[in-house]
């Protein structure tokens, strides 16, 4: 390992500006270091700013603290020798494959030559010959993947960063992607000497990184750091890959949640109702409950081993979870689901009864569903503006967070008939309730 | 860059010529010989159109309509660099965007015909006793009538560009010159070619209305097929008239053959939603084009020059060699500069429409006013009787594919021939049969506009997904039930956009329609469209003034009032995702 790192990223913090003046972070002193011959992957869910830290890195946005430093310079702006890989491909839909690729050297005012050569040369790289002059829309998911591939190093990055770039593609595609680029990596023919990656796949970090940065949500942070030693090719079915998978299932599972089953977080104004409610609907919530509590989990579940049973990315799984958790139908813990007996009682449940401890347990564990109802019950219209309670969350969250939030709260709330919601005049009312 | 690959792959030429380069190089040919003979007369003086009166003869119907049509090329050419630095200017920056969008949104809403009463007497003493200055009013009436929807279509997409090309165009280091030609054009051109298209079949019935025109002593008839018209009406002649038509059939024809057919086939790449299989539009024209290497120079020549100019422009500031980069101090000037401009321009704007109604008389503004009501009430009965009879229609139509498929472009060609030159035919028959002008003229002013009605909502009901259709069909909804809970919801949002239009082309027609003539007959119905037209033709640019600002307020005030959150309910309620 090289003494100065290749990358330095010092006590970085992201955050925006609300409506109404207040910062509203996303991103708290984050610090890493990427040395020559690493790959480092940065892992969590959606909302966690790993995305966002990597923008930072890739100099497309400024962070509001700290520093990222290439090369031992600050980064203040799309710096040359980082290049990027994109989720969603973005690629010029407009251009060829072979234009697409030229694009970044013909931004340099190379000599056109000299672009010809570098072009084919990483197109031949990628296995991408015989679809110079194919448009992206002709191609499949994967071929135009590789694309974003031969784009970001034809111009000879030293640091390449990978925004979720196997996530749009489907299992197959994905991993013969992903076999490619580590063998690429492990034969040195590639001209990058550092990689980061964000995935929200524990699997996919654990295989290609050497050290696997755990973030958290609400500001994103980093959680803890975690060292991949085994040796490349990895198996995913040896133990020891195994074993890094639960650790780090339990690193995420451990401290998401925080409150216990037991502890009831009693409703302050201003207080409580903060929380950002992911959007995960009563059947998904059913759905687990009643896999959990089936064969063979019998109300105890491993969550890598009901995450492969159910085909469920972390990305998906998680917030059901958690969302159970939040409505005490179970505990969340060491990498465990276990249902608790509001839990079991709900599996075992019919329709209508299922809907009665669904809102018992709402309305006494989630402060923003008691307290639309305790407004609607004050009133004598019984009626709410929903814009009323969108201006109460937006001094805790951002516009769109606040928005998703109360989206979750209406379709829970009309499982539960505890109050109803109408969507053209955006108000809540208690007609046919419960 | 589209050379590069060609080079690699299609190295050698076998043939010397291929068909399609003989069929391009005629095309071409003609073109040019068009262009010359249309342009010949340009700088004629003025009184050489006195010397060499217009000829009603069909031998000359083709120089005429070649003349109407250069006049619409101009003016779409003049469109697009406007839509291109306007909108840019607008999505550039945040402060200008304030003044320049709900400007363009007024200016969509003045009548088209009135600025050419006001604009014709002002270009011809621009170029003075020449014909170039009453090109430069017709030009620039047809203008007015193409270049806004254009500017607010591009300016919607420069700010839709998706984030991640963006970021991929920044984290290569494009350079604005180069993101403006290699992103933010291509990514704007689908819904760009889409409004030229519209804005051109608006155009024809323009471009028609401004040939022959006179405002007070100022009488201008500019050679073509408009013109020709006119002095068929004035000479009552309908063979004229007849010939006329089929010409101007004709011209639309070609132009959509060879101009829009192939845009639109050619611009499916510039798609971004990248659906593998899904057959682009055909377009003959452009097969031609595609495998002539005539035309392929062409293309090539301009990917060249956007190349050339990104090359000449200084590469982006990160990869100039050890520049030290300091930040750029912005000129806080502009925070003081800006409202100081824009209270001068106010200030300005206002004493200008203080001195031009200083004497206006309350009696005249309420004659005014009661006018543009009679309108209104037109054009509110007119759009509900030919949503009436339109939309069953078209929900019949478009729920059969076979029907649509010769129907469809059957009213776009409709939508787009200029209606004004069937007013004669109607004119003659309210003469003949001494009808009530005040309700037989009104059907004009839809004529023409009715259409987009119907083109509108057969493209709604062939989009309704037939899983819906079967599934109202399994459940046994008929009758009325149908219509009320299947038919009328599906096609809403699509009735809604057409109707828009059609209401905004009726007031447009209104200047034509009230007043229409045959020989030295005149009917006339009672409106704010011939209110303008009676003072365009005394000169009187006070009333002309009056009339439009009236019309303007009117169009702008039904917009915002009733349209815009029709529009937006029906986004809301009915679009299907």
């Amino acid at each position: 390992m090289n003494a100065v790192p290749l990358l330095q990223v010092d006590a970085v913090g992201k955050s925006f500006e609300k409506p109404d003046g207040q910062e509203l972070l996303v991103l708290e002193d984050v610090n890493l270091q990427l040395f020559e011959g690493q790959i480092i992957g940065l892992l969590g869910r959606s909302g966690s700013g790993k995305s966002t830290l990597l923008r930072l890195i890739a100099g497309l946005a400024a962070p509001s603290r700290g520093q990222c430093n290439y090369l031992g310079v600050p980064v203040d702006g799309p710096a040359v020798g980082i290049s990027m890989v994109f989720q969603s491909f973005a690629l010029f839909p407009w251009l060829t494959v072979y234009e697409n690729v030229a694009l970044g050297l013909e931004a340099q005012r190379l000599p056109r030559v000299e672009i010809r050569r570098r072009t084919l040369a990483a197109i031949d790289l990628i296995g991408l010959d015989g679809f110079e002059s194919a448009y992206p829309r002709e191609l499949s998911g994967g071929m135009r993947q590789r694309v974003g591939f031969a784009r970001a190093l034809v111009v000879h990055p030293n640091i390449l960063l990978m925004d979720e770039p196997f996530s749009a593609l489907d299992v197959l595609t994905a991993e013969t992607l992903r076999t490619d680029f580590l063998d690429l990596w492990s034969e040195g023919r590639m001209p990058i000497k550092g990689v980061i990656l964000v995935t929200h796949n524990i699997e996919e970090a654990v295989l290609m990184c050497d050290r696997v940065l755990v973030f958290g949500s609400n500001p994103g942070r980093v959680l803890s750091a975690i060292e991949v030693t085994l040796p490349q090719p990895r198996n995913r079915l040896d133990p020891l890959f195994r074993e890094l998978v639960e650790r780090i299932y339990v690193e995420m599972t451990a401290r998401t949640g925080g409150v216990r089953a037991d502890a009831r977080t009693e409703f302050f104004p201003g207080q409580g109702i903060g929380s950002v409610m992911p959007h995960v609907s009563t059947n998904e919530l059913s759905g687990l409950l009643e896999a959990v509590a089936a064969e063979p989990f019998k109300g105890k579940a491993d969550l890598p081993k009901i995450a492969t049973d159910l085909q469920m990315e972390i990305d998906e799984l998680f917030p059901v979870a958690e969302t159970l958790q939040m409505l005490r139908f179970a505990e969340l813990e060491g990498g465990d689901l276990k249902l608790t007996e509001a839990g079991i009682a709900f599996a075992g449940a019919a329709q209508d009864e299922r809907k009665r401890i669904f809102a018992r347990q709402l309305l006494t564990y989630v402060p923003l569903a008691a307290h639309v109802r305790r407004v609607l019950d004050e009133r004598a219209s019984h009626v709410a503006r929903k814009s009323r309670f969108i201006d109460e969350l937006e001094d805790f969250m951002s516009e769109s967070d606040a928005e998703q939030t109360l989206r979750a709260i209406i379709g829970w709330g009309r499982y539960a008939e505890v109050y109803a919601y109408e969507d053209e005049s955006a108000r809540f009312t208690l007609e046919n309730p419960a | 860059m589209q050379r590069a690959i060609r080079d690699y792959h299609f190295g050698f030429i076998r043939e010397l010529a291929t068909r399609w380069d003989l069929l391009a190089l005629i095309v071409a040919l003609a073109v040019v010989a068009f262009l010359a003979e249309a342009s010949r007369g340009l700088l004629a003086p003025l009184s050489q159109l006195d010397a060499t009166p217009l000829s009603l003869a069909p031998v000359h119907l083709p120089v005429y309509a070649a003349r109407t049509t250069l006049r619409m090329f101009a003016a779409m050419v003049l469109s697009l660099l406007f839509t291109l630095s306007y909108a840019t200017w607008a999505a550039k920056s945040a402060r200008a965007a304030k003044l320049l969008i709900p400007l363009l949104d007024i200016l969509q809403s003045v009548p088209i015909l009135g600025f050419l009463s006001v604009t014709v007497v002002f270009f011809l003493s621009l170029v003075p006793g020449r014909v170039l200055g009453a090109e430069f009013a017709a030009i620039f009436a047809i203008f007015t009538s193409q270049a806004w929807n254009m500017a607010f279509s591009f300016y919607q997409s420069l700010r839709t560009v998706p984030t991640e090309l963006s970021e991929a165009a920044d984290s290569f280091h494009l350079t604005p010159w180069m993101r403006f030609w290699q992103l933010e054009v291509p990514f704007g051109l689908p819904a760009l070619i889409w409004n030229m298209m519209m804005s051109m079949s608006g155009g024809w019935f323009f471009v028609v209305a401004s040939e022959s025109i006179s405002v007070g002593q100022t009488s201008v008839a500019l050679p073509g097929i408009g013109s020709y018209i006119a002095l068929a009406i004035q000479q009552r002649n309908l063979h004229a008239i007849g010939w006329a038509i089929a010409t101007m059939a004709l011209v639309i024809l070609v132009y959509d053959q060879l101009l829009f057919r192939p845009l639109v086939s050619w611009v499916d790449r510039f798609r971004v939603e990248q659906e593998p299989g899904m057959e682009p539009p055909a377009s003959w024209a452009l097969t031609m084009m595609r495998r002539s290497r005539l035309i392929n120079g062409l293309s090539v020549l301009f990917y060249s020059t956007v190349r050339w100019t990104s090359w000449q422009s200084a590469p982006h500031e990160a990869l100039q060699a050890a520049a030290p980069k300091q930040p750029r101090p912005r000129w806080r000037g502009w925070k003081l500069l800006w409202p100081a401009l824009l209270l001068a321009i106010v200030a300005l704007a206002l004493r200008k429409l203080a001195q031009t109604f200083a004497h206006t008389q309350l009696a005249e503004l309420q004659t005014v006013g009661l006018l543009a009501l009679l309108t209104l009430a037109r054009v509110v009965v007119l759009i509900a009787l030919a949503s009436l009879l339109w939309v069953p229609l078209g929900v019949w139509i478009g729920m059969r594919p076979r029907v649509a498929q010769w129907v469809q472009p059957l009213a776009q060609f409709l939508a787009a021939f200029p209606a004004n030159l069937l007013f004669p035919l109607a004119v003659y028959a309210i003469v003949a049969w001494q009808l009530n002008p005040d309700v037989w003229l009104s059907p004009l002013m839809i004529l023409g506009t009715q259409w987009y009605i119907l083109f509108n909502v057969i493209a709604g009901a062939s989009a309704m997904p037939s899983e819906l259709r079967r599934a109202a069909q399994n459940l046994g909804v008929r009758g009325w039930l149908w219509w009320r809970r299947v038919a009328l919801p599906g096609v809403m949002p699509y009735f809604v956009t057409g109707a828009i239009t059609a209401s905004g082309g009726s007031w447009n027609a209104a200047i034509v329609a009230d007043l229409a003539s045959w020989g030295s007959t005149k009917v006339r119905a009672h409106g704010l469209g011939a209110y303008i037209a009676d003072a365009t033709t005394a000169g009187d640019f006070h009333r002309i003034v009056l009339g439009i600002a009236t019309m303007c307020l009117f169009v702008v005030a039904i917009n915002r009032v009733f349209w815009r959150p029709l529009y937006y309910y029906a986004e809301r309620r009915y679009r299907q995702t």
